[in-house]
């Protein structure tokens, strides 16, 4: 290391004050998944007589992945659907390695979710008894029947069904709200480190942060907690680096908090090679899930060229026995064949498909598709919107050019890296004993659960799975906790030096700034700015990002992992001058680790397992003999070294 | 700087308990100034445009001057949510094209929702380790 370590003794910056939170459930996180398990958990209140808290980094009606609002709820089963297609479903986009008895559990139980939402308030667009499609409110207005009484959804796909979903979040967070009530709901406290038991260092217990607020310091102790705080934004240098690299595709304040902080108390992760590179309208990341299959609009190559069509023999060449159904990364393999050949941009041709549309509709209807085709947008990624407008644009008169994202790290949408748990019950479905290890979605720390973005090889659930799932993760979590009531739990951490640690980055700033004129330029430390970009920039460069058109090899890897190491240890020399710059200082951290994590799975997998997401140059086929297998990891904090093993995948849904 | 406050508009939320866009913001980007008790976007670059800031401000000081490395200048979007729809007015650069939408976002009254109304809750502990949820039975096939 070249400087020498640095402690915070307090001489330089004053003391927070300490907050002590007991309690029996906590939730870290505020999103789909927490939100679905507060209310589950809830529910058992009375019967288990336990305590739940739930504690946030934002807002909680505005808080995670859906805090913008959402235009479509992806996965709904739905009567005419089986759990088993879904399942099929899963294992072809995700390349073949999926946990059938999580992918199938979340299926056996997504509806219900749904069904809430729509009680709550959630307006769901459904078929009229004419076929004719109408918003959510319309539907209550005329009296449809709700979805759970055999009312119909407007599918836009096989799985997904369209909603007025501006206030998704506000709803979901309000049945939490007021299930938990206000007094147990800790907003705008990051949580940074956890907690393990002294007599127990696999046994989780407590986890402490730091108000954005105020001088303020967390410490919650607790029986069981689940962690789900979405997945890896801006792990990687984004196509847009000025003020654009806000507008990322998931949300910008996804830090890899679900994966860093397990990671750092031994929890094992799984397939965290897998990543997510969604091909997306350019620069404002509208959805397209709509516009492929809703408004059935195609999208070419520079010269109009339908470039599935004229590369899918050579992809099944490629890839054989996966190019059966188009996954998403394969699609967007044959997209990326066209722009490596410098046939791009890849353009969506919006104006031909609300022309055919326009062919057989009213005037009226046609009115009514052009606000659809807008509030896609509007709910969700509203620059999109602002994109066309500022470059006067109007979707049914020009196309507009769609473009593969920088990758980002998940586990509930098409992507499925994240942390190794057990399943729902033993043998569930025929899954193997090691699958399971007594409570459904805990971690192998116990007491530790996720959900949402945190279970990996999983993927497909979105926001309704993903709370669906945080229901799931929540009763595990009670019967675990009532399984083990007679613990007595202490943490093996001294906290005032977990608390000393969390605010050194002020310790060190205050130390340091007057050494020099601008407080940005400081051979003692690092802002955390700085530390994103020398993250993003090696990320980008070495580990499969756009600059490279997402491939990699062995040697890039490891020049990668050379520098990843030596910001690891400048991390250490993080500075904030505030509490907002605190919190983008263990965001950094974070997402440090959830990197390193997915630089050394990539490392570890010698194959091309996910085409179109990123590319080992030097092993560019599908290798089944050798890895049709769920890589997992362990990071030892102590020795700052990682283990691999590989588990075998089993089909167990036919 | 995406989202911008009006300094004529803005009144710092002094007559309520707290300062709506701070509040809000997902990720933490709006502050107060605390001489002038203005509001403003710290963080630019790290801003989402998810127009919660805008969404909430209770006098429309706030609206978005979108990301300067990718769009033109000129045009605008502008909500007006109320507590069951959502009505957009988009004018295009141009100044000419301009679009009006309006959407519901919610068929429930504000702050209604009791999630345990009407269904019996769960008492049998061993339960917990079933599939199914309080409001319903998982599917079996």
């Amino acid at each position: 290391m070249a400087l020498e370590r640095e402690f915070c003794k307090w001489s330089f910056c004053a003391k927070p004050e300490v907050v002590t939170v007991e309690t029996d459930l906590l939730l870290v996180g505020g999103g789909m998944a927490c939100t679905g398990a507060a209310v589950e958990a809830m529910a058992w209140a009375k019967a288990t007589g336990l305590k739940v808290t739930l504690v946030d980094k934002a807002a909680l009606d505005r808080s995670g992945a859906v805090a913008m609002g959402l235009s479509a709820i992806n996965t709904y089963v739905g009567a005419e659907n089986k759990i088993a297609d879904y399942v099929g479903m899963v294992r072809t986009d995700l390349m073949g390695i999926i946990r059938e008895d999580l992918v199938h559990s979340v299926g056996a139980h997504v509806d219900q979710s749904v069904h809430d939402f729509q009680d709550w308030g959630l307006p769901i667009w459904q078929k009229d008894n004419e076929n004719h499609t109408v918003d959510g409110q319309v539907a209550r207005d005329e009296g449809l029947p709700l979805l759970k009484d055999g009312g119909k959804c407007c599918r836009s796909g096989k799985w997904q069904c369209m909603i007025n979903g501006e206030s998704y979040k506000v709803i979901v967070a309000e049945a939490a709200k007021n299930a938990l009530g206000m007094e147990n709901i800790y907003e705008r406290v990051f949580i940074v480190k956890l907690l393990t038991d002294k007599k127990n260092s696999n046994r989780v217990c407590g986890a402490v942060g730091f108000s954005v607020r105020e001088h303020k310091t967390y410490v919650f102790k607790c029986k069981a907690m689940i962690v789900a705080c979405g997945g890896v934004v801006n792990v990687f240098r984004p196509r847009s680096v000025g003020e654009g690299q806000g507008r990322a595709w998931y949300p910008v304040w996804n830090a890899g908090s679900t994966y860093a902080m397990p990671a750092e108390i031994g929890a094992k992760m799984v397939l965290m090679e897998n990543r997510f590179v969604p091909a997306r309208f350019k620069d404002g990341y509208g959805p397209v899930g709509a516009w492929f299959l809703f408004f059935k609009a195609q999208a070419t190559n520079a010269y109009g060229e339908d470039y599935m069509a004229k590369n899918w023999d050579k992809v099944k060449e490629e890839y054989p026995g996966y190019a059966d159904a188009p996954g998403t990364c394969l699609r967007n393999h044959a997209a990326m064949m066209e722009m490596r050949a410098g046939r791009g941009p890849i353009m969506m041709h919006t104006d031909k498909a609300m022309q055919k549309l326009a062919e057989t509709l009213s005037k009226k209807e046609l009115k009514h598709l052009e606000a659809e085709a807008w509030e896609d947008f509007l709910d969700m990624s509203i620059s999109a919107a602002c994109l066309w407008a500022s470059f006067n644009m109007e979707p049914d008169k020009v196309p507009s050019e769609i473009i593969p994202s920088e990758p980002y790290l998940l586990g509930s949408h098409a992507g499925c890296a994240g942390l190794w748990v057990s399943g729902p019950s033993k043998n569930y479905m025929g899954a193997p004993d090691s699958w399971f290890w007594g409570y459904d979605r805990m971690t192998t720390v116990e007491g530790l659960f996720t959900a949402g973005d945190g279970v990996g090889a999983s993927g497909h659930k979105f926001s309704s799975g993903s709370h669906a799932e945080g229901r799931m993760a929540a009763k595990g979590a009670l019967a675990f906790i009532l399984d083990h009531k007679n613990d007595k739990l202490e943490a093996a951490q001294n906290i005032d030096e977990v608390i000393a640690e969390i605010y050194l980055p002020f310790e060190i700033y205050e130390k340091y700034k007057g050494y020099t004129t601008a407080p940005e330029i400081n051979p003692n430390y690092l802002l955390p700015k700085h530390v994103q970009t020398r993250l993003q920039k090696l990320m980008d460069e070495y580990v499969a990002g756009c600059s490279t058109m997402y491939q990699t090899n062995e040697i890039m890897l490891n020049e990668g992992l050379k520098r990843l190491t030596m910001l690891k240890e400048d991390a250490t020399r993080l500075a904030a001058p505030d509490l907002h710059e605190l919190m983008r200082a263990w965001e950094q951290y974070h997402r440090i680790l959830s990197g390193e994590a997915h630089l050394r799975h990539i490392l570890f997998r010698k194959e091309t397992r996910y085409p179109g997401y990123y590319y080992r140059s030097d092993f560019l086929k599908i290798d089944d003999s050798k890895w049709r297998v769920f890589t997992i990891s362990q990071y030892d904090k102590n020795t700052n070294e990682w283990k691999f093993e590989t588990e075998p995948y089993k089909q167990l849904v036919k | 700087m995406p989202s911008f406050v009006i300094v004529e508009k803005c009144d710092g939320c002094k007559a309520l308990d707290k300062t709506a866009c701070q509040y809000i913001c997902p990720n933490d980007l709006m502050v107060l100034e605390p001489v002038q008790k203005k509001a403003f976007n710290q963080e630019p670059e790290q801003c989402w445009e998810c127009y919660n800031c805008v969404k909430i401000c209770p006098v429309q000081a706030i609206e978005v001057r979108h990301y300067a490395d990718i769009m033109p200048l000129g045009s605008s979007t502008i909500p007006m949510r109320s507590s069951n729809d959502i009505t957009w007015t988009i004018k295009f650069r141009n100044q000419k094209t301009v679009k009006r939408f309006k959407f519901p976002v919610r068929t429930t009254p504000e702050g209604t929702i009791d999630c345990f109304k009407g269904f019996t809750l769960p008492s049998d502990l061993a339960d917990l380790k079933k599939p199914g949820f309080y409001t319903g039975p998982a599917r079996t096939e």
